[in-house]
């Protein structure tokens, strides 16, 4: 830990470094991603209003144009105010906080579970792998979205009614980590087939190391790159997968509006001129999805230059 | 051949085996069947007759070889939702989301095929830019939010196409009602299908972009040009034909992506065909249907992916060596 300022400086004169400075695309990438991130999770300091306090809000304010004074109360909003009198900006700080809990959380479980799926496939082969391995194509072959809303669809019929609301968000978490987990498991099975026959592994095997502590300490760290790289890619399809199932409205609770709940408020606002209602949620998820895919698309690039 | 195809078909009939036992475990164990099937006030004597009825006594094997069996002749039981027949109901929607598919892959296909052929002979020119730039924004924005910007671009603000439902509808045969024969059904087709198929465009284009530039390197183009012969007759008689067996098998792949995705698709639009029907029997924990359109789907991949593996054996002799199609 002493010597972390030349390990900083390490860093910096990296390969992936290096290329990362070469790239103006990815380097906005970045920011944009690191924009909206912060803004997620410093919402309640950032946040002008917090949309779920109802004694912060004023239907007054309702339907107020962006940047334009309400003509009622004379308040004034950047991005303008929803039909209860909501700001957008606010909705959109605490919305992408839910949209990004959900993801990262969904991303965490399916790649801990293909992690281990992948690792105990590679070490123990036979009929194991096989299952796994089977398991996974056909799983693969259906798109991931039916799955989570299949997933999610007998999870509200196992749980209670009165706890659906509290549960939403963890079973829409379970729902998409289990939709995306199969990649995990292939990439890391694969690498771990390599890892397997190394010499370091089997001199471990020799000296008598528990397999347990071979596959976690001594396999699992040389397997993490192209881990890296699923998972960066596996969270911009996360967030779109949560903002779909939001909007298709079997997501979130109304209570916790995500980004895609709140552009499905937006839809129904369109036709009577209200635009910014849609406009402001939409645009913050693209850019969301597009900057997270982009750095993705760049880690996978930097990290293993053959594909290039 | 005959081995080959009949281990896939076997396969195949395992995946569906799977299938059937993953919906059966959702019919009898999600929720219980008898109370969401009749109303509070039916005394538990006649619950203890449907339970019977039912046959939730029988052993787990013969309840789930009933289900198979009644599965195959398309009776998957009453909707709890809507309390008529699942298979009806199924039917009465299915015509809205193949005409829906159908226009969408269609268009998916040839614009694809010809966006990708023009990006890879025409590789620097400025509308190749354009079109590559826009491909990408095209993969990353999600289907609901193409479909809403579309609704918000085309039906809101210039008023030119509508915005929901299928318009009116011409009745073919006792269920079967189309879309196609009228105006407005024609024109409530457009955006939805635009929606649908706007993913599917990028991926063919993207593919056939590849392979084209793959197969423009290959020696025999190479010799065809050394022959002297014209332009069209190389880039469309050798090297296209030649881009078209791995397009023709994501296309096949892709149908069954079309139809999930047309979930997606059909809520955006308030399209009345399966995936609407299937998502307000997720919100509604309508078992039957669910279960019912699980079958469906998967009938629907497998068929496809058996299909397209023989086909492969077919067309590929390559395959043949190694005894089957290990892959």
């Amino acid at each position: 830990m002493s010597q972390s300022t030349s390990k900083l400086a390490r860093m910096w004169d990296s390969d992936v470094a290096y290329s990362f400075r070469r790239s103006p695309v990815t380097i906005i990438a970045a920011i944009v991603a690191l924009t909206i991130i912060l803004g997620a999770v410093f919402a309640p300091w950032i946040a002008p209003h917090n949309p779920f306090d109802p004694s912060s809000l004023n239907l007054m304010d309702g339907f107020s144009r962006p940047m334009v004074p309400n003509e009622f109360s004379g308040n004034t909003y950047l991005m303008g105010t929803d039909n209860q009198g909501r700001d957008i900006f606010s909705t959109i700080l605490y919305g992408a906080r839910i949209s990004l809990f959900v993801g990262f959380a969904a991303v965490a479980f399916g790649m801990i579970l293909g992690i281990t799926a992948g690792l105990v496939a590679a070490w123990r082969g036979g009929w194991v792998d096989s299952l796994l391995m089977r398991i996974a194509d056909v799983q693969l072959s259906f798109p991931s979205i039916l799955i989570a809303l299949l997933i999610f669809g007998i999870a509200r019929g196992v749980i209670p009614t009165n706890m659906r609301e509290t549960m939403a968000i963890w079973v829409l978490i379970v729902a998409i980590g289990l939709s995306d987990w199969v990649q995990f498991a292939r990439v890391v099975r694969g690498a771990a087939m390599v890892e397997k026959n190394k010499e370091y592994v089997q001199a471990a095997r020799v000296i008598g190391v528990h397999p347990a502590r071979i596959i976690f300490s001594h396999i699992l760290p040389n397997v993490l790159g192209p881990v890296l790289v699923i998972a960066t890619i596996s969270l911009a399809l996360a967030v779109i997968s949560e903002a779909t199932l939001s909007f298709l409205g079997v997501g979130v609770p109304p209570t916790q509006p995500s980004l895609g709940t709140l552009i499905g408020n937006g839809q129904k606002y369109l036709f009577s001129g209200e635009w910014w209602i849609l406009l402001f949620p939409s645009a913050t998820l693209l850019a969301l999805a597009l900057s997270v895919n982009l750095l993705g698309d760049w880690l996978r690039d930097a990290l293993n230059p053959r594909l290039k | 051949m005959l081995a080959y195809s009949l281990r896939r078909v076997l396969q195949s009939i395992l995946v569906m085996l799977v299938v059937a036992l993953i919906s059966f475990a959702l019919f009898r164990f999600v929720g219980d069947p008898v109370n969401s099937m009749v109303g509070q006030e039916t005394s538990l004597a006649d619950r203890e007759a449907l339970r019977r009825q039912l046959g939730l006594y029988d052993p787990f094997v013969v309840q789930f070889w009933n289900f198979i069996t009644r599965a195959v002749q398309g009776d998957f039981g009453i909707s709890y939702r809507l309390q008529e027949p699942v298979m009806k109901l199924i039917l009465s929607r299915l015509p809205a989301t193949l005409e829906l598919a159908l226009v969408s892959g269609t268009a998916a296909f040839i614009l694809g095929v010809g966006f990708g052929v023009y990006t890879a002979l025409n590789r620097r020119g400025l509308a190749s830019n354009g079109i590559m730039t826009l491909s990408l924004i095209g993969v990353s924005l999600p289907t609901f939010l193409i479909g809403v910007l579309l609704i918000w671009v085309f039906a809101v603000e210039l008023k030119w196409l509508p915005s929901f439902g299928r318009g009116d509808t011409v009745a073919l045969t006792s269920w079967w009602t189309t879309g196609f024969l009228t105006p407005s059904g024609r024109a409530s087709l457009v955006l939805p299908a635009v929606t649908l198929g706007l993913y599917q465009m990028t991926l063919i284009m993207r593919l056939v972009r590849a392979e084209m530039l793959e197969v423009l390197r290959t020696d025999y183009v190479k010799f065809a040009r050394a022959r002297g012969l014209s332009q069209r007759a190389i880039h469309f008689g050798h090297a296209l034909k030649n881009t078209m067996v791995p397009v023709i098998t994501v296309m096949g792949l892709q149908l069954g992506s079309i139809i999930a995705f047309s979930i997606i698709t059909e809520t955006v639009f308030q399209w009345p065909g399966i995936g609407s029907l299937f998502i307000n029997s997720v919100k509604a924990v309508d078992v039957p249907v669910m279960a019912a359109y699980l079958m469906m789907i998967a009938a629907i991949f497998v068929i496809i992916n058996l299909i397209v593996d023989i086909l492969y054996y077919i067309v590929d002799p390559r395959l043949r060596l190694d005894g089957g199609g290990k892959h």
